[in-house]
């Protein structure tokens, strides 16, 4: 396959998010613009001004109207999909890291980073459906977790929340009420920070990398360890085909070591593994830097993959991709 | 597609020499029909064959609209969204977006198989040299890719210093592992005399029934170190140390026994021996520490 390159980010990208259709391509960087791509050619269609930190989440509504994203500046931005518009700001009083619609889009959970004594929170917010009534009200507000939440999501039918982050304890809380229903365990749990989480098509079990080298897969109900994948090198994102058993896993050496060594010793790769075999398939080369995004099509037929070098890679699978066998 | 009158076998090549007369400006221009509600689509061209019969060549077409069922309504709407944000000043040589000149492939992990072989050929040199193969001539004998100089088993046979004869007399240091391969690049690292950090097998080899021999004058030439310790046993290699700069000796060398026996008895009786006025220092050579 001829990857295609996007180069819109003048700075290390952070995350990616295909619209429900699959037509759109929304990419964070640590530049203060997200911007929108189309899923096909990579053509750029817009982009979103007005954060002025570092964007580091976003999210789109199901019916790809609507943009949230989270950024450094300590706030959590609506957003117009089409015009570019900021509809609504949310503002935090520390960075804001991770940013999920809930099902159903009137809901979204927001986690905020330990900052000047504060400690890491998750913020539950109601969208209105007209931006006009948008509050910045939480209707709900966990704390608890030590050290940086680095990705918060809804569990099935909105009634949990799936958080993770620096302290490497996988939480499942109560959405309603912000108990704390289940935690993973020392033995199965991971060793590190947990860098991302990505959930599967359905819901029914979720991704989660690590910098301990490795990424797990767990059941969302019962948040028992189904499979782990062990890589040689710091997990900084994963994602799940929706249409075969396949998880991909990004990283890399930390980005400070980069230059000193050979770009070959940095195995900045997209690593595909069976889902259920837990075996390599097969690595996808191209960023010279860490690997800090991925993102699958829902249609499960290209994937794009965002680089600590700025680019967004889109791949389209070549037609022998769908009949690999192990 | 369709082609009326006398079925033309147009052959590319001819249809070079008929440009000579271009009389193509004669032909009445070229007609496109459709496409109509079929999708179905016509061309007609007129041409001349070799003998200059003006033909007429009608191609018809069907186009058929792909029923593209993974777009949704929506999609296809948003793909006429107008540009905003930075986007809409994107001038068009920008190339923000660019397809990759490189075929990237999604490359397979190496069988297992494969993986638990390497330790194994490392650990025998001979094994591992098969595949590269060229690299190992052999000083004496000259044959190629059988086995190194040190294993040769045509070298008593070989005139003492044979291999030491042809080569020129100011011979550089690379060239004492290099000869061999002469024309071949030999990375500095891997050259006689450069620190040697990598490649455990070339050092291996050297370190194999090594001896030192230190305090050595400076005309001492490597044809004098072997004439000096030949009468002990089989020696595979002999090096003295040629400064780069200068081309003259650093006053120490090495040579290689191929049998222990043979080299422990040289150092006995070597050590303290006068040789070209300075008294001779002969040990066993220590491993590099590395």
């Amino acid at each position: 396959m001829r990857p295609i390159l996007m180069k819109g980010h003048e700075r290390p990208l952070t995350f990616l998010k295909y619209n429900r259709d699959g037509d759109l391509l929304f990419s964070c960087a640590k530049d203060h613009n997200p911007t929108v791509w189309f899923a096909d050619n990579g053509e750029r269609l817009g982009t979103y001004r007005g954060h002025n930190g570092a964007v580091w989440c976003c999210d789109v509504s199901k019916d790809s109207s609507r943009l949230i994203t989270g950024s450094a500046d300590q706030t959590a931005k609506l957003w117009n999909v089409q015009t570019g518009q900021q509809l609504f700001t949310f503002n935090f009083d520390s960075p804001a890291r991770s940013v999920d619609f809930a099902v159903g889009d009137k809901l979204a959970v927001m986690t905020t980073d330990p900052f000047m004594e504060l400690p890491s929170a998750i913020h539950v917010k109601r969208i209105a459906r007209d931006p006009a009534d948008q509050t910045g009200e939480s209707v709900l507000l966990i704390k608890g977790p030590q050290g940086r939440i680095n990705r918060a999501i809804w569990g099935p039918l909105n009634r949990t929340i799936i958080s993770a982050g620096e302290d490497a304890v996988i939480r499942v809380w109560d959405s309603e009420t912000g108990k704390l229903l289940k935690e993973s365990d020392k033995e199965s749990g991971h060793k590190k920070t947990v860098t991302s989480l990505a959930k599967s098509a359905d819901g029914s079990h979720f991704l989660t990398g690590s910098l301990d080298k490795s990424a797990r897969l767990w059941d969302t109900r019962t948040l028992t360890l189904i499979k782990t994948y062990v890589t040689e090198r710091p997990v900084n994102a994963v994602a799940m085909s929706p249409l075969l058993d396949h998880v991909v896993l990004g990283g890399g050496q930390d980005a400070s070591a980069v230059t000193t060594t050979d770009h070959r010793a940095g195995k900045f790769e997209a690593k595909f593994y069976d889902k259920i075999l837990q075996e390599e398939i097969g690595g996808v080369k191209g960023h010279f830097g860490p690997i800090n995004a991925l993102a699958f099509n829902p249609d499960g037929k290209s994937f794009s993959s965002g680089g600590e070098d700025g680019y967004v890679r889109l791949h389209h699978f070549d037609p022998d991709y769908f009949n690999i066998k192990i | 597609m369709a082609h009326q009158g006398e079925p033309a076998k147009l052959r590319w090549g001819e249809l070079e020499e008929d440009d000579g007369e271009d009389l193509d400006f004669l032909l009445p221009p070229r007609q496109v029909i459709g496409p109509d509600e079929n999708g179905i689509k016509k061309v007609i061209e007129y041409k001349f064959d070799e003998d200059g019969n003006k033909i007429k060549i009608t191609t018809t077409t069907r186009t058929r609209k792909l029923a593209n069922a993974r777009l949704s309504k929506r999609a296809v709407e948003r793909r006429s969204w107008p540009k905003f944000g930075d986007a809409v000043h994107e001038d068009v040589g920008s190339r923000l977006t660019m397809v990759s000149t490189e075929e990237i492939l999604l490359e397979r992990p190496k069988p297992l198989g494969s993986k638990a072989e390497e330790p194994k050929t490392a650990g025998d040199p001979l094994a591992q040299f098969q595949k590269g193969a060229v690299l190992m001539v052999c000083r004496t004998c000259g044959k190629k890719g059988d086995h190194w100089t040190s294993r040769c088993p045509y070298k008593d046979l070989a005139p003492p210093s044979e291999g030491f004869v042809d080569k020129p007399a100011a011979s550089d240091a690379a060239t004492a592992t290099a000869g061999a391969t002469k024309g071949a690049y030999v990375p500095p690292g891997l050259r006689a005399g450069a620190e040697r950090t990598t490649g455990s097998d070339m050092r291996r080899r050297n370190d194999e029934n090594s001896v030192r021999v230190t305090n050595l004058s400076e005309d001492t030439r490597e044809p004098d170190l072997l004439e000096l310790f030949r009468p002990f046993g089989p020696v595979s290699r002999v090096y003295v140390a040629i400064d780069q700069k200068t081309g003259m000796s650093r006053g120490f060398g090495f040579v290689n026994f191929v049998n222990r026996e043979d080299a422990q008895r040289a150092i006995n009786k070597l050590n303290g021996y006068g040789y070209d006025n300075l008294i001779l220092r002969v040990e066993w050579a220590t491993p590099r520490a590395n």
